[in-house]
């Protein structure tokens, strides 16, 4: 299965990426259509956080090329990849914990509205900036924990820090890494729900362990291992597919085959 | 406005908004800097370097307080800004405000350079280069001793203050009101950054860069800006320190004065400008103290400091300051 070619958004070819002799990128070709639920899976060590900072630009590929609009980014830094609409979140939160929930969402904000480098005026004096920052915190429903510092919060609700930052940069393509990860059992449907909330239009790549929340959320599926894509697909292909099977899903994951076979 | 602040229970809107204004206890350090003019004319010299010192830490508190880029080389602006005020005058230079500004230009270029350099390492790596920056200088100071004066230093005059206040090195008049206004002026200029969307930045960078990289921000660019203003305030500090004495030695640019002048931040507390009031003040009183009582051979003042260093970073990690805390947020919380 491939993926259609001229139409994404976000695209990767031949990308590789060692560390010394150790490769934990090899060969890969993504891609990621506008409003795409595209799920990348794995065992652990796959290296799919690793593809996640070659996308962002945390990390410089050995070789090949990320695309975005169809041009190669290799000369864009981290921040100006964001500014183009390339947003990830953590997969351990990467938070301002000294801070409360609204100025993390403010941080943000004024970042992507350009006031972050005001010398002058305070922040006080652009009432519209602390609202936008407002309204995303209520989006995430976050609103009654506003004044707490990140410290203050349980591990899930500052997941859900890390859904509006993202959401703060009005991102065209977003990189899910694991937005479930450490999330208590009873908690996770609040991720889940903010996941399913997200706009349509943004491309999504979710990174997951979690296969209930890969076949509920995903349209098309790429399995990486070592480093490498071994299948890509839609849901039911992946879950059908041998050697998928083989290496990762042989390990009890029938139910989530189930509802793979369920979706849409 | 009311919008914005009606919306979310705990008033984290309503804080932001007020964070830059002024309150009314913010009149008391100036108020007690007034009056000990008046109460001890005999202590003016000491009360002046004071003053100066404080311009100096607030220049720090920005880069390592509010940033979190930790200098142990601060003195190289502070004895660029100095030498240039000094040179300027033994030239024939003597305008001294003029003299104070260039001394803030050559500072803060010399922070653009460096800065572009230091700027992208990190923690220890970063803290070296800043002390090799400032042992460079001084090195360096000492070396060109037939234009810097070397150890001797060198006695320069300035010309009176808008051409009609003397400088009084005996009395420490108008000089004591000339560290004050710039003391005033860079208080003023920094924290006014400290409260701009461009200051709240800077800590995100401080809490935590990876994050600030994620956001989008420049954030090498970020720290090089502020780099920097407080270099060239810090060059504002030592153009005023050589001044109001008519003298400089290449003690500007001394290790020390880059390690006391941390130190002097850290007693106090980082990160809120005010630190630097409370520290500088209670590491030159008890400094002076301690020398007077058990004189400076050997110098006690030493374990003095040493001691009351680790008790601060023992019992009020956040800096004398920072005892207070606890008590302004129950305070604040019981009133809301």
């Amino acid at each position: 299965m491939t993926d259609i070619p001229g139409a994404a958004v976000l695209e990767t070819k031949g990308l590789c990426k060692n560390f010394g002799a150790l490769v934990v990128a090899k060969d890969i070709d993504f891609a990621l259509e506008p409003g795409a639920r595209h799920a990348v899976i794995g065992p652990n060590g796959a290296g799919k956080t690793t593809f996640v900072n070659l996308l962002t630009g945390a990390l410089p590929p050995t070789s090949g090329a990320v695309l975005l609009d169809g041009r190669d980014i290799a000369g864009l830094a981290e921040h100006e990849r964001v500014k183009r609409g390339l947003v990830r979140t953590f997969q351990i939160n990467t938070l301002f914990n000294g801070l409360t929930v609204l100025e993390n969402i403010y941080l943000t904000v004024a970042e992507r509205m350009g006031v972050a480098t005001g010398l002058f005026r305070p922040v006080g004096s652009r009432p519209e900036v602390v609202a936008e920052a407002e309204r995303l915190v209520e989006m995430v429903q976050l609103q009654d924990d506003a004044g707490k510092t990140i410290d203050e919060l349980p591990y899930g609700r500052q997941r859900l820090v890390e859904i509006a930052i993202a959401l703060a940069l009005e991102p065209r393509v977003l990189l899910l890494d694991e937005p479930s990860a450490g999330v208590p059992g009873a908690e996770s449907h609040i991720i889940l729900d903010a996941i399913a909330a997200l706009p349509a239009d943004i491309a999504i790549m979710i990174i997951e362990h979690d296969m209930d929340v890969v076949f509920r959320f995903a349209e098309r599926i790429t399995v990486l291992v070592s480093g490498a894509v071994l299948a890509s697909g839609a849901p039911d292909e992946i879950a059908a597919d041998e050697r998928v099977r083989a290496v990762y899903l042989g390990h009890g994951h029938g139910q989530g085959h189930g509802q793979g076979q369920g979706h849409g | 406005m009311t919008a914005a602040t009606a919306r979310t229970n705990g008033g984290a809107a309503a804080a932001l908004l007020r964070a830059h204004r002024f309150r009314a206890i913010e009149l008391l350090p100036w108020a007690i800097a007034i009056a000990v003019y008046f109460l001890f004319p005999g202590y003016r010299l000491l009360a002046t370097q004071i003053l100066v010192l404080i311009l100096f830490a607030i220049s720090l508190d920005l880069i390592v307080g509010y940033a979190g880029i930790v200098s142990l080389g601060h003195a190289a602006f502070f004895g660029t800004g100095a030498y240039t005020a000094a040179l300027l005058a033994d030239a024939g230079w003597q305008e001294p405000i003029s003299a104070l500004a260039l001394g803030a230009v050559t500072a803060g270029l010399l922070g653009w350079v460096s800065g572009w350099i230091i700027l992208r390492t990190r923690e220890l790596t970063l803290l070296m280069l800043t002390m090799a920056l400032g042992i460079i200088l001084y090195e360096l100071a000492k070396d060109l001793d037939d234009i810097t004066g070397g150890f001797d230093g060198i006695n320069f005059e300035n010309s009176a203050i808008l051409g009609l206040f003397p400088f009084d090195v005996l009395y420490y008049t108008t000089n004591y009101w000339y560290a004050f206004a710039f003391l005033v002026l860079g208080f003023l200029v920094a924290r006014t950054v400290v409260h701009a969307p461009f200051g709240r930045s800077l800590v995100g960078i401080r809490e935590n860069v990876r994050r600030m990289h994620a956001i989008g921000t420049p954030v090498q660019q970020r720290m090089r800006h502020v780099y920097v203003i407080a270099a060239a305030i810090a060059g504002v500090a030592g153009a005023i320190w050589v001044q109001v004495q008519g003298n400089i030695t290449i003690g500007v640019y001394e290790f020390e004065m880059s390690g006391n002048i941390l130190i002097m931040l850290i007693l106090g507390g980082t990160g809120r400008l005010y630190g630097a009031f409370i520290g500088v003040t209670v590491f030159t009183i008890l400094e002076n103290l301690t020398e007077t009582v058990l004189g400076t051979d050997p110098p006690y003042w030493e374990l003095v400091v040493g001691v009351a260093l680790v008790v601060t970073v023992l019992f009020a990690p956040r800096g004398l300051l920072g005892v207070f805390d606890p008590l302004i947020r129950r305070f604040r919380e019981r009133s809301a």
